[in-house]
């Protein structure tokens, strides 16, 4: 699914990503775990495209095709999607439209019609269902106001009506409480199947409970300096991170 | 001969045709001497500072356009909101136009200046209310010297007009520059409702000049509101005076939506006569290539217990240029004011220019006022989240410039009016939104 090698990265001449590699399989789960600033959050944008990172060096195939050329819009038509860990405002557009939006451009770019009005409402409908969101949210404003759980919960949402190939999820787990935490953890397992892949990129253990991953990788200093299983994450949790910097 | 000149020099010929011994010859006399005196303004005055009229001084204007020229419904019916049952009140070159037009006198008063100001059933209306709370300045006072000709509305009291107005003037080019000075006004009565469409609209590249002037009073808790569409040939400017009176419990909207033109000014002004009254001036400006928008805007709060909402967004790209200057007075006696002004702003290009001022005047100590003021680039943050999620640049770019606008739409309340300005902004900026409006 995804196979990034040798990755370096800046931002404003600064280093951030120093020779990465990952390799992440369709039905698989990995973590990302790692101090501030270890460039978690870098990586994540990289992967998304984000023009203000500059890839200097190394490749990002998804499905055996390089994309580290394309824009964001096409990456994401190829199925990469990134829940951001500051989700944006955009008053004026609701959030109904804008996933319509998103995704009759996503279906325009692959040569397909629209999506018929009438099964467009049908899917809102049932993804909104499993994400236990109120019908009357879908009408607010994308983000305006919404409480940090609601804009997690609404990334997720929005996940779960593009179907994406690869989902990153960046920091979802931060602003929210245990009930959210739940919710939004049960959206990502349901949505979870054999043919597509995920990465969950946290600074706590505690969102792994709920989605177990199946590898966990420790970042550091732009690199990734150990990877495990589920129980690594358990090992970070009672000691810190101060013994992986001494890894480096 | 300079433009001024000439208008002086016209001046006596023009009253003679008309009437002099009607009521309105003092009023006109006196707004002539002003306007000689003062001339055409120049960017010497505070309030033209950002904006000038030299280019637009120097055609040589028809002043007097002879006769009715027709015009086909077909050739023009794009111009109307026309999915809508509509009074329509048409002039062409300034001269009223009754095939185009739909008046009527049965409940209330919907028809023209000319037969107001001639016919004594209007007199005690005019003498009322004509020429009584527009200023007495450059531009102004040049209109009420020549005015003979717009929209004359009367709602009698508790009485609501069960469709909109519709005010079109057009200009064929028949003429090789023509400068036109509509003169309108709308008395509302206590209790009345009324919805009011006006437009502007040249149908050739020849040069237009249009300098209206629209009085409107609002009685006790009567409503008007009010939708300007400017959305002209960029060889059409306009000056738009507009002077609102308002008695308690009214509440008048005007909603300025600015497209294009070659320079526009409002000049759109409040006075808030009573208590319990409430204002809202809001706009959308979209303007490209050389295209001058200017609005100038005046709430001038005199009893307490009143209310303001101003919101103007603009979005400019190319080499257009936008003013907005915001004045809002709250005298001594207001107090409990709650005054709201807004004024946002997008520069696309790098040689756009927007000159934003907020002017508050507040004399008394128990008021909410609010002004905020922001001129910037579209959001990058919100553009890749967008397109993070499939939506290409361009069309991310037209969505956001749509969200940004999209509060000013919220208030509009004739769909008609909502749909059709939100098709102008999508043609505006060059897409097709990919979700119904």
């Amino acid at each position: 699914m995804l196979k990034i090698e040798n990755l370096k990265a800046e931002i404003d001449g600064k280093a951030i990503l120093k020779g990465l590699n990952i390799e992440v399989k369709a039905g698989e789960v990995h973590a990302i775990m790692g101090p501030n600033g270890a460039g978690k959050s870098t990586l994540a944008n990289v992967i998304a495209g984000k023009e203000e990172y500059e890839v200097t060096e190394g490749s990002i195939e998804l499905n055996d095709e390089d994309i580290s050329e394309l824009a964001p819009e096409e990456r994401a038509h190829n199925g990469v999607f990134l829940s951001f860990q500051y989700p944006v405002e955009i008053p004026g557009v609701s959030v109904t439209n804008f996933i319509k939006t998103a995704i009759n451009e996503t279906r325009k770019a692959k040569g397909l019609e629209d999506m018929p009005a009438k099964d467009m409402l049908k899917m809102i409908r049932e993804k909104s269902e499993l994400l236990e969101i109120d019908r009357k949210f879908l009408g607010r404003s994308l983000n305006e106001g919404f409480s940090g759980g609601e804009k997690k919960r609404n990334e997720i949402f929005q996940m779960a009506m593009l179907e994406p190939k690869l989902a990153i999820l960046d920091e979802t787990d931060s602003g929210l409480d245990i009930d959210a935490l739940r919710i939004v953890a049960n959206g990502v397992n349901k949505l979870k199947s054999k043919d597509n892949a995920v990465i969950v990129i946290t600074h706590y253990q505690r969102l792994l409970d709920y989605i177990v991953p199946d590898f966990v990788h420790v970042l550091h200093d732009g690199k990734i300096v150990k990877t495990g299983d589920a129980s690594l994450a358990l090992e970070l949790e009672a000691k810190g991170y101060d013994w992986i910097k001494e890894l480096a | 001969m300079e433009l001024q000149d000439k208008l002086l020099s016209s001046y006596v010929a023009f009253e003679n045709h008309v009437d002099v011994n009607s009521d309105v010859h003092e009023i006109r006399s006196e707004a002539l001497q002003n306007f000689e005196k003062v001339g055409f303004p120049s960017r010497k005055l505070e309030a033209w500072k950002y904006t000038s009229l030299n280019s637009v001084l120097k055609q040589d204007y028809s002043l007097f356009p002879s006769k009715v020229e027709a015009i086909e419904l077909a050739d023009v019916k794009k111009y109307f909101i026309h999915e809508i049952d509509a009074y329509k009140i048409v002039f062409i070159n300034g001269k009223y136009s009754s095939f185009l037009s739909q008046t009527t006198h049965e409940h209330y008063d919907v028809c023209l200046m000319s037969s107001a100001l001639t016919n004594p059933k209007y007199k005690a209306v005019i003498d009322k209310y004509f020429n009584k709370i527009a200023k007495q300045d450059n531009l102004t006072s040049l209109n009420t010297a020549f005015a003979t000709e717009g929209a004359y509305i009367n709602i009698p009291k508790n009485t609501e007009v069960k469709k909109p107005i519709q005010i079109l003037n057009f200009t064929t080019g028949s003429q090789e520059a023509t400068m036109l000075q509509p003169r309108n006004l709308i008395v509302v009565g206590e209790n009345a409702q009324v919805q009011i469409i006006e437009r502007h609209q040249s149908l050739t590249a020849n040069p237009v000049l249009s300098n209206v002037v629209t009085e409107v009073f609002a009685d006790k808790a009567a409503n008007v509101d009010y939708y300007k569409i400017q959305n002209d040939e960029t060889t059409a400017s306009l000056v738009d005076n507009t002077y609102i009176e308002q008695q308690s419990n009214s509440v008048v909207s005007v909603h300025t939506f600015s497209f294009g033109g070659n320079i526009t000014r409002n000049n759109l002004n409040f006075y808030q006569k009573g208590e319990h009254i409430d204002s809202i001036l809001k706009g959308i400006t979209i303007i490209e290539g050389k295209q001058h928008v200017d609005h100038h805007t005046l709430v001038h709060h005199i009893e307490p217990n009143c209310e303001s909402h101003q919101d103007y967004k603009g979005i400019f790209n190319e080499r257009s240029t936008g003013v907005f200057n915001g004045k809002v007075i709250v005298e001594k006696e207001a107090q409990k004011t709650n005054a709201y002004q807004q004024n946002n702003n997008v520069l696309i290009s790098d040689k756009a220019t927007i000159n934003a001022k907020p002017q508050l005047e507040i004399f008394a100590d128990d008021v909410k006022c609010s002004h905020g003021c922001t001129i910037g680039q579209l959001d990058e943050d919100a553009l890749f989240y967008m397109q993070q999620r499939g939506i290409p640049k361009k069309e991310g770019k037209a969505l956001l410039m749509y969200a940004f606008a999209n509060t000013v739409l919220e208030s509009v309340k004739i769909p008609e009016v909502k749909q059709r300005i939100t098709k102008l902004i999508a043609k505006k900026l060059g897409v097709n939104l990919g979700f119904d409006l």
